[in-house]
């Protein structure tokens, strides 16, 4: 049962990989060169950081402490999903949008499988709770920074037809229907076809994590089916959360179509 | 019956403009980037403007949006069409302006995509009327239409107004249309819209 410790030299070769691929990359003028290098070095740095805050979390158990990471990992994911669209809303709506429906999602799932599903005791055990909520927020980040980035750029593209079907008497719900319907399913789509995929194509990484820290195979598979299960739920809802409130904004009361409310 | 009146109706850098159409057919011109378009936009309530438009005791600011676009048929420059088959974006499938418009009854079943521009120019036409508006605002609704079907859409939207008795704003650029269709003409000039005699 007992883990093997990677010394820092085995982390070094990994990184060399890393590092080959980097040179490789300058010689045939990806332009990727300085992004690899960055990342790589943002992973080590990131990942030693919240090991360390894991570590001195895990050691006290403080419903307080578990929030206040919980919050801070929420507006984390929130920045990344308003950086990855193209056109975002403007003002406070381009953060708010897609922090506000992951949390509700996100946070609400989770809590729900703490303690209805898991039965951690107490509910916040930071063991449980923050890995379950990192990778909720992992996944229904890229779920709702998809669903808006094609609401957003399709109505801006289809400015026409938006307006053309307002003319002709539709409501804003109608009128832009078929969007946000194309929205909600393209934020989808990566889950279900990772639930599809899982254990025949992809050994999932966190089931991966717990098979090579020595956990009976079957549990780890258990854990690993409640995990997807959450993040697919998770990811539908909060995708269908963000398109709904943002396509609503991109009308005024009188249902006019208001791109200028995208930056 | 309908009448269209328009008060102090005030849209991008316009003076505000108030006029009233009495079920009776106006030109408007003037030129490009005048803000005609704006001003028809304003009407159907698509943009934020201010002051408000009356289509008779109705108040546009009071009533739903989507109900004042069904009475204010807007007809952009450019039409837009998001199915493939032109018939899927008809309510009716039987009426009689196809054919008034040159169109033959298998028209509803033409693809978007293969229409020239001029088809799709009268299938929006169609498409409008159908739902019976009871105003018409015209933005440059014969621009890419040939010299026969110039005249088929005149006829088309005249005998309309004969029927219904409704108010219609026609946007036009060539004198002797307007000269055929009205004798009230408006024109925008120095962002400020005047009656002219035509």
């Amino acid at each position: 049962m007992n883990v093997i410790s990677l010394s820092t030299l085995d982390l070094s070769l990994a990184a060399l990989l890393v590092l080959a691929l980097a040179f490789i990359s300058f010689i045939l003028k990806l332009g990727l060169t300085n992004r690899i290098i960055i990342a790589a070095i943002r992973t080590v740095l990131q990942l030693l950081l919240i090991g360390l805050v894991l570590k001195a979390l895990f050691a006290q158990v403080s419903l307080l402490w578990v929030s206040a990471l919980s919050i801070l990992m929420l507006l984390v994911a929130g920045r990344e999903v308003m950086a990855r669209q193209q056109r975002r809303f403007g003002g406070i709506w381009g953060y708010g949008l897609g922090t506000l429906s992951m949390f509700v999602s996100s946070f609400a799932l989770t809590v729900y499988a703490l303690i209805v599903i898991v039965g951690t005791d107490p509910w916040y055990t930071p063991q449980y709770a923050i890995p379950l909520l990192g990778m909720m927020l992992g996944n229904t980040m890229t779920g709702v920074a998809l669903a808006l980035d094609k609401l957003t750029t399709t109505a801006w593209q289809q400015r026409a037809i938006i307006e053309a079907r307002l003319i002709l008497g539709q409501d804003w719900r109608t009128a832009i229907g078929d969007i946000t319907r194309d929205s909600v399913r393209i934020g989808m789509i990566p889950m279900i076809n990772a639930m599809a995929a899982a254990g025949l194509v992809s050994l999932p990484g966190m089931m991966t994590g717990q098979i090579l820290s020595g956990t009976d195979p079957v549990e780890a598979v258990k854990y690993q089916i409640l995990i997807m299960f959450l993040i697919t739920a998770g990811t539908g809802f909060s995708a269908m959360l963000a398109t709904w409130i943002g396509a609503r904004h991109l009308f005024d009361d009188r249902q006019r179509l208001r791109l200028e409310r995208l930056s | 019956m309908t009448v269209l009146n328009i008060s102090d109706l005030k849209v991008h850098d316009l003076h505000p403009v108030s006029f009233i159409i009495d079920k009776e057919l106006v030109c408007l011109s003037g030129p490009s980037g005048s803000g005609k378009s704006l001003l028809l936009r304003a009407i159907a309530d698509l943009i934020v403007h201010q002051g408000d438009t009356y289509l008779d005791d109705k108040k546009c600011s009071a009533v739903n949006p989507v109900s004042w676009r069904q009475w204010v048929g807007l007809l952009p420059a450019e039409s837009a069409w998001w199915f493939d088959r032109v018939g899927d974006h008809f309510k009716q499938q039987n009426h009689d302006y196809l054919a008034e418009l040159n169109l033959p009854d298998e028209s509803l079943d033409w693809e978007v995509a293969r229409c020239s521009t001029g088809e799709k120019q009268r299938l929006a036409i169609a498409r409008l009327l159908q739902l019976k508006p009871k105003a018409l605002l015209l933005d440059e609704p014969t621009a890419s239409l040939d010299a026969e079907s110039v005249k088929k859409v005149e006829s088309v939207i005249q005998k309309y107004i004969a029927e219904f008795n409704v108010p219609v704003i026609w946007v036009s650029h060539d004198n002797e249309q307007i000269k055929r269709l009205t004798k009230r003409v408006f024109r925008i000039e120095n962002k400020e819209i005047k009656e002219v005699s035509a």
